[in-house]
């Protein structure tokens, strides 16, 4: 439910590095705990974003939830296709549901992120 | 806090659905099962099953059973002469200010069943008890023993021993009469009939809160159990939590206390005109409200279609920029796919396809007025 290779933060985002990118999608438990999604508002490409605010929202049915990045950089890619089919995001939240592509400014900033064992602790005392 | 919240006869079988719990109006309360658009698509186009046992019940009994409620109740009681017959109806302050939207069904001979909302419990018999009359005894459940038999009216709160579920759905009819077996006849559209269930008696009340076909089965609490397994026991029947509840009913533009109305608000205002004859018998409130109908309202509840994005309660509606209302009730339609919602509006707005906006958060998004039934077409329509 928490690949290994993904790094997590409290707000339930994950985080995939590759390179000085970062790709940023909602976690399983973050996913199941809104309920089916709905809506998903995400910025445009070339817009750039600061760690610790919201970058977006999500909808469910029921409820609305912001979208954190964990770090600062610019948006070099957004999930078009979560327009259409929001319910990606509950089907397969760490593949085709991510939302969207950073280009890093620190990279050091994801230092303080968990680790999937680390974060499964973390939700496990939420749930 | 949560040791505060009372518990359903059914909160057992919730947990052991899998339900997510949450408070609703003083009681745990199942707000999905499995999800909210699986839920309410099942209602859609086969048949689900709601847990409403929280809901507030009372019995009103005697020979001034009648002219007691004729007195407090909006609707015309004459409309429901014949035993076994049911209407929507309001209780209202002098001012016409909603106390709560109820069902009165006409149960028996001189006696009324009437359902009304769990949050208003209190207020209701509060209200209830310092309108009655000089000559009207009021008896609730806990003195009834030691009741000399004088009075003529007895108002029973009889919610703590009652269960109530809501079967509904297009295929809702057909269970209820495989479980009820032969010679069982439904009661028709808004009447309510007693009939036995797996070996007990109940009530069955072909009324809901869907816009589907259904109905919604009366029973002592010891009984909710037997009859919530059994009604799971068809593979057609889905359980269906208070989310999807929500999403069904504002479908079909039924009103919900405490967001599309309440005290503040008088029945024209909202949309409930229809509820309040104007030829009916004096009820409390009535000459307010006739004063309000003669004068016309000044803003009207209105049902809004909103395109690229998702309506909650409290979001403000705009019209050529400026505020002109708020989102009253407001949700995702899982029917239509778009977002719908209720908000009062000046009358001079209240004309469908009004053009409108809908601030949601940072930005705005397109909206018209629409009048409710939302989805136009289900196995009621």
């Amino acid at each position: 439910m928490y690949p290994s290779d993904l790094k997590y933060d409290k707000e339930h985002e994950w985080v995939r590095v590759e390179g000085d990118v970062a790709v940023i999608g909602i976690s399983h438990f973050a996913q199941n705990q809104l309920g089916e999604v709905v809506y998903v508002d995400l910025p445009s490409e070339g817009d750039s974003v600061n760690a610790g605010e919201a970058f977006g929202e999500i909808e469910s049915v029921k409820s609305v939830s912001e979208l954190y990045t964990p770090a600062d950089g610019e948006i070099i890619k957004v999930n078009s296709a979560l327009a259409d089919s929001p319910e990606t995001v509950n089907e397969d939240p760490y593949g085709d549901g991510w939302m969207i592509k950073i280009k890093l400014a620190d990279p050091s900033q994801l230092d303080g992120l968990l680790s999937a064992e680390e974060y499964e602790a973390f939700v496990s005392e939420e749930a | 806090m949560s040791e505060l919240l009372a518990r359903t006869p059914l909160y057992e079988e919730h947990l052991a659905l899998g339900a997510r719990m949450v408070p609703f109006a003083g009681h745990e309360m199942p707000v999905q099962y499995t999800g909210i658009r699986e839920e309410h698509e099942a209602v859609r186009s086969s048949a689900g099953i709601f847990d409403v046992s929280h809901m507030t019940e009372f019995r009103v009994f005697g020979f001034g059973a009648f002219d007691y409620l004729q007195g407090l109740l909006t609707n015309d009681l004459v409309r429901i002469a014949e035993v076994g017959a049911a209407q929507y109806t309001l209780m209202c302050d002098e001012d016409g200010g909603i106390i709560d939207d109820l069902i009165a069904y006409h149960t028996g001979d001189l006696e009324y069943l009437v359902v009304a909302n769990a949050a208003n419990r209190t207020t209701d018999l509060d209200w209830l008890r310092a309108h009655c009359p000089e000559d009207v005894t009021l008896t609730d459940q806990i003195e009834l023993e030691h009741h000399e038999g004088c009075g003529i009216v007895e108002l029973v709160d009889e919610s703590d021993r009652t269960g109530l579920i809501a079967v509904q759905g297009p295929r809702a009819l057909g269970i209820i009469a495989d479980l009820a077996g032969p010679g069982f006849r439904a009661p028709r559209r808004f009447h309510i009939a007693e009939a036995r269930l797996g070996g007990t008696s109940v009530l069955i009340a072909r009324t809901g809160y869907t816009g589907e076909d259904g109905v919604e089965i009366v029973c002592h609490v010891s009984h909710a159990v037997g009859i919530w397994r059994a009604l799971l026991s068809f593979p057609e029947v889905t359980p269906c939590g208070l989310g999807a509840r929500d999403t069904l009913r504002l479908e079909m533009g039924y009103h919900l206390y405490g967001s599309d109305m309440d005290r503040g608000v008088d029945p024209i205002s909202a949309g409930l005109g229809w509820v309040v004859p104007q030829k009916g018998a004096p009820f409390v409130g009535s000459d307010a409200i006739a004063r309000i109908r003669s004068g016309g309202p000044a803003s009207r509840l209105c049902g809004i279609v909103v395109e690229g994005g998702i309506p909650r309660a409290g979001y403000p509606v705009l019209h050529g920029g400026e505020e002109v209302g708020k989102v009253a009730s407001g949700t995702f339609s899982p029917t239509l796919r778009t977002g719908i919602a209720t908000a009062y509006l000046p009358v001079a707005l209240a004309e469908p396809r009004t053009a409108l906006e809908v601030v949601i958060r940072r930005k705005t998004a397109s909206a018209r007025v629409e009048r409710p039934p939302f989805v136009k077409s289900t196995s009621l329509s």
